[in-house]
Protein backbone atom coordinates (compact mmCIF):
# COMPACT_ATOMS: atom_id res chain seq x y z
CA UNK A 1 0.00 0.00 0.00
CA UNK A 2 1.16 3.22 -0.83
CA UNK A 3 2.20 5.57 1.77
CA UNK A 4 0.63 8.93 1.46
CA UNK A 5 1.87 11.72 2.99
CA UNK A 6 0.49 13.85 5.40
CA UNK A 7 1.90 16.77 7.23
CA UNK A 8 0.40 16.78 10.40
CA UNK A 9 -0.03 20.47 10.74
CA UNK A 10 -3.45 22.32 11.26
CA UNK A 11 -6.45 20.46 11.78
CA UNK A 12 -7.19 16.64 10.68
CA UNK A 13 -10.05 16.45 7.81
CA UNK A 14 -12.42 15.83 10.90
CA UNK A 15 -11.18 19.44 12.02
CA UNK A 16 -9.17 18.37 15.14
CA UNK A 17 -5.56 19.81 15.72
CA UNK A 18 -2.73 17.36 15.43
CA UNK A 19 -1.42 16.11 18.53
CA UNK A 20 2.27 16.37 18.51
CA UNK A 21 4.17 12.94 18.63
CA UNK A 22 5.59 12.29 21.55
CA UNK A 23 9.61 11.44 20.25
CA UNK A 24 11.00 14.03 21.40
CA UNK A 25 15.14 13.63 22.94
CA UNK A 26 15.46 12.27 26.05
CA UNK A 27 15.69 15.18 28.67
CA UNK A 28 18.73 15.32 30.95
CA UNK A 29 17.14 13.72 33.80
CA UNK A 30 15.45 11.04 31.72
CA UNK A 31 19.16 10.24 29.95
CA UNK A 32 21.04 10.09 33.75
CA UNK A 33 18.16 7.47 34.70
CA UNK A 34 19.05 5.22 31.94
CA UNK A 35 22.65 5.52 32.61
CA UNK A 36 22.54 4.84 36.18
CA UNK A 37 20.00 1.97 35.44
CA UNK A 38 22.69 0.83 32.80
CA UNK A 39 25.40 0.97 35.45
CA UNK A 40 23.72 -1.06 37.87
CA UNK A 41 22.99 -3.54 35.59
CA UNK A 42 26.55 -3.58 33.98
CA UNK A 43 27.95 -3.67 37.81
CA UNK A 44 25.80 -6.72 38.80
CA UNK A 45 24.01 -4.38 41.22
CA UNK A 46 20.71 -5.26 40.09
CA UNK A 47 19.37 -7.41 36.67
CA UNK A 48 17.67 -6.15 34.11
CA UNK A 49 15.20 -8.46 35.14
CA UNK A 50 14.67 -7.16 38.36
CA UNK A 51 13.90 -3.49 37.47
CA UNK A 52 11.13 -5.01 35.08
CA UNK A 53 9.53 -7.14 37.94
CA UNK A 54 9.59 -4.24 40.23
CA UNK A 55 7.77 -1.91 37.01
CA UNK A 56 5.57 -4.45 37.11
CA UNK A 57 4.57 -5.05 40.43
CA UNK A 58 4.05 -1.12 40.60
CA UNK A 59 2.14 -1.03 37.60
CA UNK A 60 -0.17 -3.67 39.23
CA UNK A 61 -0.77 -1.84 42.13
CA UNK A 62 -4.17 -0.11 42.13
CA UNK A 63 -7.03 1.73 44.44
CA UNK A 64 -8.68 -1.91 45.04
CA UNK A 65 -6.21 -2.65 48.16
CA UNK A 66 -6.71 0.75 49.70
CA UNK A 67 -10.87 0.53 48.92
CA UNK A 68 -10.62 -3.20 50.88
CA UNK A 69 -9.03 -1.35 53.50
CA UNK A 70 -11.35 1.35 53.68
CA UNK A 71 -14.45 -1.26 53.98
CA UNK A 72 -12.96 -3.15 56.76
CA UNK A 73 -12.50 0.34 58.65
CA UNK A 74 -16.60 0.62 57.84
CA UNK A 75 -17.23 -2.69 59.04
CA UNK A 76 -14.41 -3.76 61.65
CA UNK A 77 -14.40 -1.23 64.78
CA UNK A 78 -11.01 -3.18 66.16
CA UNK A 79 -9.54 -3.25 62.97
CA UNK A 80 -10.61 0.60 62.60
CA UNK A 81 -9.01 1.70 66.00
CA UNK A 82 -5.98 -0.12 64.75
CA UNK A 83 -6.04 2.56 61.77
CA UNK A 84 -6.59 5.42 63.35
CA UNK A 85 -3.52 4.41 65.44
CA UNK A 86 -1.42 3.00 63.31
CA UNK A 87 -2.19 2.63 59.97
CA UNK A 88 1.01 0.57 58.49
CA UNK A 89 0.28 -1.86 60.64
CA UNK A 90 -3.19 -1.96 59.83
CA UNK A 91 -1.86 -2.44 55.98
CA UNK A 92 0.13 -5.48 57.02
CA UNK A 93 -2.96 -6.86 59.13
CA UNK A 94 -5.06 -6.84 55.37
CA UNK A 95 -1.75 -8.69 54.07
CA UNK A 96 -0.65 -5.52 52.18
CA UNK A 97 3.02 -5.03 52.18
CA UNK A 98 3.48 -1.97 53.20
CA UNK A 99 7.21 -1.84 51.72
CA UNK A 100 9.11 1.75 53.17
CA UNK A 101 5.41 3.15 53.33
CA UNK A 102 4.27 4.96 56.56
CA UNK A 103 0.50 5.93 56.58
CA UNK A 104 -1.34 8.15 58.50
CA UNK A 105 -5.32 7.39 58.00
CA UNK A 106 -7.57 10.50 57.73
CA UNK A 107 -11.13 9.76 58.76
CA UNK A 108 -14.02 11.55 57.40
CA UNK A 109 -16.95 12.44 60.05
CA UNK A 110 -20.32 14.67 60.17
CA UNK A 111 -18.44 17.82 59.84
CA UNK A 112 -14.93 17.21 58.84
CA UNK A 113 -13.51 16.49 55.53
CA UNK A 114 -10.39 15.10 54.69
CA UNK A 115 -8.14 15.71 51.66
CA UNK A 116 -4.53 15.18 51.09
CA UNK A 117 -2.25 16.85 48.37
CA UNK A 118 1.92 16.94 48.14
CA UNK A 119 2.83 20.71 47.50
CA UNK A 120 6.53 19.38 47.27
CA UNK A 121 6.70 16.92 44.68
CA UNK A 122 4.19 14.30 44.00
CA UNK A 123 4.04 12.23 47.58
CA UNK A 124 1.36 9.34 47.75
CA UNK A 125 0.40 6.16 49.18
CA UNK A 126 1.24 3.98 46.02
CA UNK A 127 1.85 0.75 48.05
CA UNK A 128 -1.81 0.81 49.22
CA UNK A 129 -3.49 2.93 46.07
CA UNK A 130 -1.09 1.96 42.74
CA UNK A 131 0.42 5.28 40.79
CA UNK A 132 -1.30 8.62 41.23
CA UNK A 133 -3.55 10.35 38.18
CA UNK A 134 -1.89 12.61 36.45
CA UNK A 135 -3.96 15.90 37.88
CA UNK A 136 -2.02 15.01 41.53
CA UNK A 137 1.33 15.65 40.34
CA UNK A 138 -0.02 18.70 38.24
CA UNK A 139 1.10 22.19 40.01
CA UNK A 140 -1.79 23.72 39.76
CA UNK A 141 -3.46 20.26 42.29
CA UNK A 142 -0.54 20.87 44.34
CA UNK A 143 -0.47 24.68 44.85
CA UNK A 144 -4.26 25.35 44.78
CA UNK A 145 -5.21 22.57 47.32
CA UNK A 146 -3.76 24.05 49.84
CA UNK A 147 -4.75 27.90 49.13
CA UNK A 148 -8.29 27.62 48.13
CA UNK A 149 -9.32 23.54 48.71
CA UNK A 150 -12.93 24.54 48.37
CA UNK A 151 -12.82 26.01 45.08
CA UNK A 152 -10.31 22.88 44.23
CA UNK A 153 -13.03 20.27 45.35
CA UNK A 154 -15.51 22.44 43.80
CA UNK A 155 -14.30 21.53 40.41
CA UNK A 156 -14.11 17.72 41.66
CA UNK A 157 -17.55 18.57 41.76
CA UNK A 158 -17.83 18.26 46.01
CA UNK A 159 -19.51 21.06 47.01
CA UNK A 160 -19.55 20.78 50.60
CA UNK A 161 -22.17 21.53 53.27
CA UNK A 162 -21.29 25.01 54.65
CA UNK A 163 -20.71 23.76 58.03
CA UNK A 164 -18.05 21.34 57.11
CA UNK A 165 -14.44 21.89 58.09
CA UNK A 166 -12.42 21.38 55.38
CA UNK A 167 -8.51 19.73 56.59
CA UNK A 168 -5.79 19.60 54.22
CA UNK A 169 -2.91 17.67 54.62
CA UNK A 170 0.46 18.74 53.19
CA UNK A 171 2.34 15.34 52.85
CA UNK A 172 5.47 17.05 53.31
CA UNK A 173 8.03 14.52 54.30
CA UNK A 174 7.72 11.34 55.66
CA UNK A 175 4.53 9.85 55.87
CA UNK A 176 1.49 9.14 53.24
CA UNK A 177 -2.23 9.69 53.38
CA UNK A 178 -5.03 7.57 53.12
CA UNK A 179 -8.73 9.08 53.39
CA UNK A 180 -10.86 7.18 55.12
CA UNK A 181 -14.56 8.95 54.06
CA UNK A 182 -17.59 8.00 55.20
CA UNK A 183 -19.99 4.91 54.70
CA UNK A 184 -22.75 6.10 52.80
CA UNK A 185 -26.36 5.89 54.27
CA UNK A 186 -28.68 3.16 53.10
CA UNK A 187 -25.50 0.18 53.27
CA UNK A 188 -26.29 -1.32 56.57
CA UNK A 189 -25.65 -4.71 57.56
CA UNK A 190 -23.32 -4.67 53.56
CA UNK A 191 -20.75 -7.12 53.71
CA UNK A 192 -16.93 -5.73 53.06
CA UNK A 193 -16.69 -7.07 49.44
CA UNK A 194 -19.97 -5.05 48.65
CA UNK A 195 -19.00 -1.70 50.58
CA UNK A 196 -15.62 -1.73 48.60
CA UNK A 197 -17.10 -1.23 45.30
CA UNK A 198 -18.47 2.22 46.64
CA UNK A 199 -14.81 3.50 47.55
CA UNK A 200 -13.13 5.22 44.63
CA UNK A 201 -9.95 6.35 44.42
CA UNK A 202 -10.78 10.14 44.53
CA UNK A 203 -12.56 9.80 47.94
CA UNK A 204 -9.31 8.55 49.27
CA UNK A 205 -7.21 11.41 48.43
CA UNK A 206 -10.44 13.49 49.06
CA UNK A 207 -11.33 14.54 45.72
CA UNK A 208 -14.56 12.76 46.10
CA UNK A 209 -16.55 11.10 48.13
CA UNK A 210 -18.10 7.46 48.87
CA UNK A 211 -20.52 6.59 45.98
CA UNK A 212 -24.19 6.13 46.70
CA UNK A 213 -25.60 3.01 46.65
CA UNK A 214 -28.33 3.42 43.52
CA UNK B 1 14.55 22.92 73.44
CA UNK B 2 11.09 23.62 71.72
CA UNK B 3 8.57 21.89 73.54
CA UNK B 4 7.04 19.32 70.86
CA UNK B 5 4.40 17.91 72.80
CA UNK B 6 1.00 16.86 70.98
CA UNK B 7 -1.23 20.72 71.58
CA UNK B 8 2.05 22.87 71.91
CA UNK B 9 2.20 26.12 70.03
CA UNK B 10 5.07 26.36 67.96
CA UNK B 11 6.58 28.53 64.96
CA UNK B 12 8.09 27.35 61.74
CA UNK B 13 11.57 29.59 61.24
CA UNK B 14 11.70 31.71 58.53
CA UNK B 15 15.50 30.62 57.35
CA UNK B 16 15.49 30.19 53.63
CA UNK B 17 18.68 27.72 53.52
CA UNK B 18 19.60 26.00 49.91
CA UNK B 19 19.70 22.63 49.29
CA UNK B 20 16.77 19.65 49.60
CA UNK B 21 14.88 21.01 52.20
CA UNK B 22 10.86 19.55 53.10
CA UNK B 23 9.67 22.67 54.96
CA UNK B 24 7.32 24.13 52.57
CA UNK B 25 8.01 28.04 51.95
CA UNK B 26 4.66 29.10 52.56
CA UNK B 27 4.83 27.57 55.81
CA UNK B 28 7.84 29.20 57.05
CA UNK B 29 7.15 31.93 59.93
CA UNK B 30 3.89 30.78 60.69
CA UNK B 31 2.49 29.57 64.30
CA UNK B 32 0.60 26.04 64.40
CA UNK B 33 -0.13 23.65 66.85
CA UNK B 34 1.64 20.27 67.37
CA UNK B 35 -0.88 17.39 66.29
CA UNK B 36 1.11 14.35 66.81
CA UNK B 37 4.70 13.77 67.28
CA UNK B 38 6.36 11.09 64.84
CA UNK B 39 9.66 9.52 64.02
CA UNK B 40 12.76 9.90 64.50
CA UNK B 41 13.68 10.05 61.34
CA UNK B 42 16.77 10.70 59.26
CA UNK B 43 17.75 14.44 58.74
CA UNK B 44 16.22 14.62 54.69
CA UNK B 45 18.72 17.68 53.93
CA UNK B 46 21.59 15.37 55.01
CA UNK B 47 20.11 12.19 53.18
CA UNK B 48 19.41 13.98 49.96
CA UNK B 49 23.03 14.48 49.52
CA UNK B 50 24.77 11.19 51.04
CA UNK B 51 25.73 12.21 54.16
CA UNK B 52 25.10 10.96 57.62
CA UNK B 53 22.05 12.03 58.59
CA UNK B 54 21.21 12.51 62.62
CA UNK B 55 17.57 11.03 63.27
CA UNK B 56 15.27 13.58 64.17
CA UNK B 57 11.90 13.29 66.18
CA UNK B 58 8.80 14.73 62.93
CA UNK B 59 6.00 16.69 64.12
CA UNK B 60 2.88 16.68 62.65
CA UNK B 61 2.01 20.60 62.54
CA UNK B 62 -2.06 21.95 62.16
CA UNK B 63 -2.37 25.51 61.21
CA UNK B 64 -5.29 27.44 60.28
CA UNK B 65 -6.28 28.92 56.78
CA UNK B 66 -6.39 32.12 58.33
CA UNK B 67 -2.65 31.79 59.98
CA UNK B 68 -1.03 30.32 56.69
CA UNK B 69 -3.18 33.18 54.27
CA UNK B 70 -4.10 35.95 56.69
CA UNK B 71 -6.98 37.78 55.38
CA UNK B 72 -7.35 36.49 52.19
CA UNK B 73 -8.44 32.72 53.16
CA UNK B 74 -10.75 31.07 51.39
CA UNK B 75 -12.18 29.68 54.66
CA UNK B 76 -10.18 30.98 57.50
CA UNK B 77 -11.23 28.15 60.07
CA UNK B 78 -10.45 25.35 57.78
CA UNK B 79 -6.75 23.67 58.27
CA UNK B 80 -3.71 22.84 57.22
CA UNK B 81 -1.35 20.00 58.11
CA UNK B 82 2.17 19.13 57.42
CA UNK B 83 4.65 17.30 58.65
CA UNK B 84 8.01 19.83 60.12
CA UNK B 85 11.10 18.58 61.12
CA UNK B 86 11.89 19.67 64.45
CA UNK B 87 15.25 21.75 64.20
CA UNK B 88 12.75 23.88 61.89
CA UNK B 89 10.49 24.33 64.92
CA UNK B 90 10.54 27.16 67.63
CA UNK B 91 8.75 27.70 70.71
CA UNK B 92 6.18 30.57 70.29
Amino acid sequence: MPHDHHHHEGTSPSGHPYRADQDGPLTYWQAMEVAVRELLVEKGVVTADQVQRQIEAMDARSPADGAAFVARTWTDPDFAALARRDATAACREMGFDPGTMRLIAVENDEGTHNVVVCTLCSCYPRNLLGLPPDWYKSREYRSRTVREPRAVLREFGLDLPEGTTVRVHDSTADMRYVVIPRRPDGTDGWEADLLAALVTRDSMIGTGVARVPS
Amino acid sequence: MVDLAPGATVRVAAMMPPGHVRTPAYLRGKVGEVERILGPFGNPERLAYGLEAERLPLARVRFTMREVWGAGAERPDDTLDAEIYAHWLEPA
